[in-house]
């Protein structure tokens, strides 16, 4: 391809001419491009960007009065449009030409609307409002008989469309489908993924067709299926398993070449295809052991056919990879793709090296030795002269990092950082690097020397969390307090240096930090008076350069200070001048300053020395005012009123004067004012109070929510386990043991390689060493706990205080084992590393554990009997306020196996007190078997899982693990109950589920590993679905209250719905609804229903319906956009079950 | 994909075409941005480019730089074929394509897109079939120009 003609613009006019004279090479005609070639030539001629903007200027506005003129044609305006459309590429307005691209799609002839569509399509976006004028046109086009017409109906369909009018093209669309021409159907197919991504709940009644369309005999409709298939599985893989056998035949046919050749891409077969098909199958097979199966040999093959050195091959090699390393593992493919890397990372070509590096980033968490492999790759490309690859190292780097190799690491991150200019790199890169200070830093001048660099260097663009968790890091302090004082010791002397140097301006940020520390911990210098850095602090509150936020900052240090000093001429001189300040902040501080300096004994007791981490009394209720509070009111004064009632009343006095409740869609409802909802609003009595009412109760569940988090039981667990880090050993002899290695590794080397070693060699693998020390396979599990995303505090914490005993530290072990979370498999990994335990990983993992329960089952531990409180406490929170009516526990299905059914029933009889569903089993062996179902709670949703242990055997540990999922706040119960090591016991997990992000479909990934005696343990996985509707409740207002809400909502949507005869009748509709979907009946009112429901944890959405003769009107509204969409759809699904 | 532009080597766009709802302020700054960036990058470095939270995948053809914006996990060298196989389409149509076929003729360029690219996402790869549909297309103007709209496909 680069023997492309270079044509540059000096060749410009006899080109042009030639084109004049011979018409183009694919027929362009020179009368066409004229205006448009004498616009874009005059351009090229211009020098000057003033002269070029005169020009589109003129032109503009020739433009401008040309389509306006009642005379233009429309082959002229076809013409005009070319010319609009690259003045708006040169970044120019032309706004005016919208309209007329419209009319243009719409009335022109098939030359000319084809420009039009094009116009549209690049001048307006999805948003747009006159986008909602091209839809007739668009449903025209499709019902023509000209395929080109209904070819480009489609194109515009694809890329823009407004989402409120999808309905009325669905069907037609949907027609296409089975076109008997290939190129409408699949244009019909992208259609409909461009509604998948913009609505997908308007589309979910075709998933069948989707099938349809993957089976489809051409090729090109079953590739464009996929996309919908690949964002589909994105959101919710477990729906989809099924058709990993259909994926996996498609790609083999592909690999193996029996595809038309048309399809072949440099002797490629389908590539694209190819891509497309490896990321659907990652996605399938990740954590899952039988989908993945299915795919292991289509996946070698793939690996074994891209052997072409070529471009296409690569990208086709380095999807393979990525989806060997997303699926279930298997030992021969990681080789493979491991070496696949390798090719990768050796290449001389930038563009796969820089590949390479980052499929090293992302399995090394998985494969450190990887990196080991190629380190002096790595390091080369450390110093490489493309900033990218460069960053990409960094990046690689930054997942390796461990105690051991901090210290190099992070100075090569802040080599980088000063060189960078982009603000996104700093913001990124600053972030990392304070990460890694504050999860490896080695001693205590180093971190605030690491700190200092980048507070200068990230200063005003950093995230704020960077200063905010330096500075409590600080004021926490670890356990041990002479440690804390030191690194506070020496993080004040380090600020006094910083503020000796003369003429230089830190960051705000910094100064803000420096101010606070200073004000903090100055004391800790032991001076007797803190007139040196109150002269620095003043210095700076004078100074041009700092803004008024941080000079708030500083004047709250100078108080702290002024109140360990006795007098001071600077503070005396500092109130002076800024009493009289025309900042009026600053003047209100000043003049604090001044009257705390008048009475010493206040402000002694007001700023505390080194108090910052305890709680204040406060007498929140302002209890002192009451006198105040009594004698005003008996003097008429009015009430208190909260703010929120005041806003309501507010609120309803507008309403009054509001005669149009349903706004403009008004008139095409059809309903009168007095029969909508807000009518009766209008009607009633506006009270203050039982809006009031309704909004406690939204409070109230809010409330509890946040108590089970922080509650005391929650917190307990985790305290344990920082206590417990303390008997980690000191880490020397495992860093001999891992420069051993790594040593090794470097002979190896060496004798491969040829005996030429230059002194840059040697630095380089000097560098090396020091780099990858800690990345052996034994010190794989320091690299797992970086997986984990809680930031752990400084290892120093962890100094030895060997005091505590070992109950202490199993009492922790047990904790965190029967705990949840990611952080309890980290925690036993950390635990592994100080325990030096080399052997195979898992099995010492359990061996661990048994040895636990075991002395657990002995010894009787302090932490069971806290296990067993915390359920006692929490369990009455937990079941009580059971008041969900209309909607009864369904009785279980009859399982199969007996002990199922004793099973089922003893839950339900725990549980019969809830809305409930039914219990499903997830997954089973020989030995064990786990059940889950669902809890509606009003406030929230529990998910229980049953673990049976069916074996007759007793099981030496088990332990079943809920994966975090993205939507989703999981909460483990403090009720749950120890796993089942006895023989034929069922024993209950507990979680409370809460959903983050509406979303319409998602699942609970989780698994379950155990052991039995003398046997290996065995990980069973298991997944649940979860729809919204799971976290659907009634919502229990008035009439009033819903029409107050009614208007306040702005989210809208709209349907009538065919009803049959049975369901005419509005009240057995509205009881099926509020069953199936769990809403409630606010009142029925003659034809009319009106029925509210939340979203938890309280987004209230409101229904309104009206039948009229065989049609039901449905009218949903919502503070929350995807609500009023996701219920429509399960309300028309209900209808149509019934 | 999030989109697309082409634009010479003296930073004059050529091509834009936006697969995500952009304002037209925020479409200017990333344009702007973005060819300043690739311009100043050497020709021996690396085509992918992580900018702002974006992939960019680059190249260039004589004097145009083609330059497409993905997500997170689309695939580079996949991304650097779709470029390649445009410039080949491009080069089969114009015959011998060459950057003032694409200035004069833009919207032809951006008509081989739509039926190579639709929303984003790959709508056919085969040469043969992008072509045909363009060539039907086009015969259909001249024969709409005489005011027949008769479907010859």
């Amino acid at each position: 391809m680069s023997d492309i003609v270079e044509k540059t613009l000096t060749a410009l006019p006899g080109l042009f001419l030639q084109n004049q004279s011979v018409g183009g090479p694919a027929g362009v005609k020179a009368s066409f491009s004229s205006r448009l070639g004498g616009l874009v030539r005059g351009i090229t001629a211009l020098t000057s960007k003033h002269e070029e903007e005169k020009l589109i200027q003129q032109e503009l506005s020739s433009l401008k009065a040309t389509v306006s003129a009642p005379t233009t044609t429309l082959k002229m305006m076809k013409e005009c449009m070319v010319r609009l459309i690259y003045c708006e590429m040169l970044g120019y307005d032309a706004s005016f030409g919208y309209i007329h691209a419209i009319k243009l799609a719409q009335q022109g002839n098939l030359l000319e609307k084809r420009v039009g569509y094009l116009a549209v399509s690049l001048f307006l976006h999805e948003n747009h409002e006159l986008l909602l004028l091209l839809v007739n046109t668009v449903v025209k086009d499709l019902q023509s008989t000209n395929l080109v017409e209904v070819c480009m109906a489609l194109t515009i369909v694809s890329q823009i469309f407004p989402r409120e009018m999808i309905p009325a093209v669905l069907p037609l669309i949907e027609d296409k489908l089975q076109h008997s021409k290939e190129i409408i159907r699949r244009k019909a197919v992208l259609a409909l993924y461009k509604f998948y991504l913009i609505a997908p709940n308007q589309v979910q009644h075709i998933h069948i067709k989707f099938r349809k369309a993957l089976c489809d005999r051409d090729v090109g409709v079953m590739a464009a299926s996929l996309h919908i298939y690949f964002r589909m599985i994105k959101e919710n893989s477990s729906g989809y398993k099924d058709l990993t056998g259909s994926f996996v035949t498609i790609l083999k046919q592909v690999v193996g070449g029996k595809l038309p050749v048309d399809f072949n891409y440099h002797s490629v077969p389908a590539p694209w295809l190819q891509i497309q098909l490896l990321r659907i199958l990652g996605l399938l097979g990740k954590d899952d052991q039988r989908t993945s199966e299915l795919m292991y040999d289509v996946l070698d093959e793939s690996l074994r056919r891209a052997e072409l050195n070529h471009n296409v091959t690569y990208a086709i090699l380095f999807e393979c990879v990525h989806t060997v390393y997303s699926i279930y593992p298997k030992s021969e493919l990681l080789e493979k793709a491991a070496k696949c890397i390798g090719k990768f990372v050796l290449s001389p070509k930038i563009n796969l090296k820089y590949l390479g590096l980052k499929a090293l980033t992302y399995v090394i968490q998985q494969d450190p030795t990887l990196a080991l492999q190629h380190q002096m790759t790595i390091i080369e490309c450390l110093d490489h002269p493309d900033p990218i690859i460069k960053r990409e190292t960094l990046e690689l780097l930054y997942r390796i990092t461990n105690a051991q190799n901090v210290i190099v690491i992070v100075q090569k991150m802040l080599e980088y950082l000063h060189q960078s200019k982009e603000e996104y790199i700093i913001v990124n890169l600053v972030g990392k690097i304070a990460e890694l200070a504050e999860k490896y830093a080695p001693d205590n001048a180093w971190f605030i020397q690491t700190m200092n660099a980048v507070f200068s260097v990230g200063g005003d663009v950093m995230h704020p969390d960077i200063p905010n968790n330096f500075m409590r890091l600080l004021a926490e302090g670890f356990d041990d307090e002479t440690e804390d004082q030191q690194l506070r010791l020496y993080a004040v002397q380090s600020y006094l240096t910083l503020l000796d140097v003369e003429n230089v301006f830190y960051p705000q940020k910094f100064l803000q930090v420096m101010s606070w520390v200073l004000g903090e911990y100055y004391y800790l210098l032991d001076k007797d008076t803190p007139e040196e850095v109150l002269t620095k602090l003043y210095k700076l509150l004078i100074s041009d350069s700092v803004s008024s936020e941080t000079k708030a900052w500083l004047i709250a240090a100078v108080t702290k200070l002024t109140s360990q000093a006795h007098s001071s001429n600077i503070v005396e001189r500092l109130i002076q001048e800024f009493t009289v300040s025309l900042d009026t902040c600053m003047r209100q501080h000043a003049f604090e300053l001044k009257h705390l300096c008048e009475n010493v004994e206040l402000m002694k007791t007001l700023l505390p020395v080194d108090k910052s981490c305890e709680d204040m009394v406060v007498d929140a209720s302002l209890s002192f005012l009451d006198g105040f509070v009594a004698e005003e009111l008996s003097q008429g004064a009015a009430p208190y009123k909260p703010h929120h009632q005041r806003q309501e009343e507010k609120f309803s006095q507008e309403k009054v004067l509001n005669f149009e409740p349903y706004g403009l869609s008004f008139s095409s409802s059809g309903f009168t004012g007095r029969q909508s909802p807000a009518g009766i609003s209008l009607g009633s009595d506006i009270s203050g109070n039982s809006a009031e009412t309704g909004l406690k109760e939204t409070n109230s569940l809010k409330l509890e929510g946040i108590k089970k988090l922080w509650g005391k039981e929650g917190y307990l667990p985790k305290k344990e386990g920082k206590t417990g880090d303390e008997t980690e050993a000191p880490p020397v002899p495992q860093e001999s043991i891992i420069m051993e290695t790594v040593d090794q590794n470097i002979t190896k080397k060496d004798q491969c390689q040829v005996h030429t070693q230059s002194k840059e060699e040697k630095e380089k693998q000097l560098l090396a060493s020091s780099l990858f020390v800690g990345l052996g396979s034994e010190s794989t599990i320091n690299l797992l706990g970086k997986a984990d995303t809680v930031s752990h505090k400084f290892r120093r914490k962890s100094k030895v205080k060997e005091s505590k005993s070992e109950e202490t530290t199993s009492a922790h072990m047990t904790c965190s084992y029967f705990g949840s979370s990611s952080e309890a498999t980290y925690e036993d990994d950390y635990y592994l590393d100080t325990l030096q335990d080399r052997g195979d990983k898992e099995l010492s993992k359990f061996s661990l554990n048994s040895e636990l329960l075991d002395s657990e089952s002995v010894t009787e531990l302090p932490s069971v009997e806290k296990l067993s409180n915390c359920k006692l406490s929490s369990s009455p929170s937990l079941f009580t306020d059971n008041n969900m009516e209309g909607f009864h526990p369904s009785q279980s299905t009859a399982p199969s196996v007996a002990n199922e059914t004793s099973l089922a029933a003893s839950l339900l009889e725990e549980t019969s007190e809830h809305v409930h569903s039914d219990l499903v089993e997830v997954c089973h062996n020989e030995t064990i078997s786990v059940s889950s179902y669902k809890i509606w709670k009003d406030d929230c949703l529990i998910m229980v899982w049953s673990v049976s242990n069916k074996s007759g055997l007793k099981l030496k540990s088990a332990n079943l693990e809920i994966a975090p999922a993205e939507n989703f706040k999981i909460t483990e119960q403090p009720g749950c109950c120890l796993p089942p090591t006895e023989a034929g016991s069922i024993k209950t997990f507990q979680y409370t589920v809460q959903m983050e992000e509406p979303f319409t479909e998602g699942n609970l990934s989780g698994f379950i590993n155990y052991q039995m005696m003398d046997t290996p343990s065995v990980q069973l996985e298991f997944s649940i679905n979860l729809s919204l509707l799971d976290f659907i409740r009634p919502l229990k207002i008035s009439t009033e209250n819903f029409g107050k809400l009614w208007l306040s909502f702005g989210n809208d949507v709209k349907q009538n719905v065919k009803v049959s005869e049975s369901q005419a009748a509005l009240p057995s509709a509205l009881k099926t609804l509020q069953q199936k979907l769990r809403l409630h009946v606010v009142e029925i009112i003659g034809n009319e229903g009106l029925l509210a429901c939340q979203l938890l944890p309280s987004i209230p959405c409101l229904l309104h319906f009206r039948v009229h003769g065989d049609v039901l009107a449905l009218w949903f509204r919502s503070s929350c956009s995807p609500l009023p969409d996701y219920l429509l759809y399960q309300c028309q699904k209900v209808m149509e079950g019934s | 994909m999030q989109f697309m532009l082409l634009f010479s080597r003296q930073g004059k766009l050529r091509l834009q075409k936006w697969y995500v709802p952009l304002s037209d302020k925020e479409k200017k700054k990333i344009t702007r941005e973005l060819v300043q960036t690739v311009l100043a990058r050497k020709p021996k470095m690396c085509s992918f480019l992580e900018w702002r939270d974006l992939k960019i995948v680059y190249k260039r053809y004589a004097s145009l730089y083609f330059c497409c914006a993905i997500e997170d996990q689309d695939n580079e060298l996949i991304t650097l074929e779709i470029i390649h196989r445009y410039v080949e389409l491009l080069d089969k149509y114009f015959g011998s394509v060459c950057e003032l076929d694409i200035i004069f003729n833009f919207e032809k360029a951006y008509f081989i897109l739509d039926e190579f690219l639709l929303g984003g996402e790959v709508q056919e790869t085969s040469k043969k079939n992008v072509l045909k549909a363009i060539e039907q297309a086009d015969l259909l103007q001249e024969s709409g120009e005489s005011r027949s709209p008769i479907s010859i496909l």
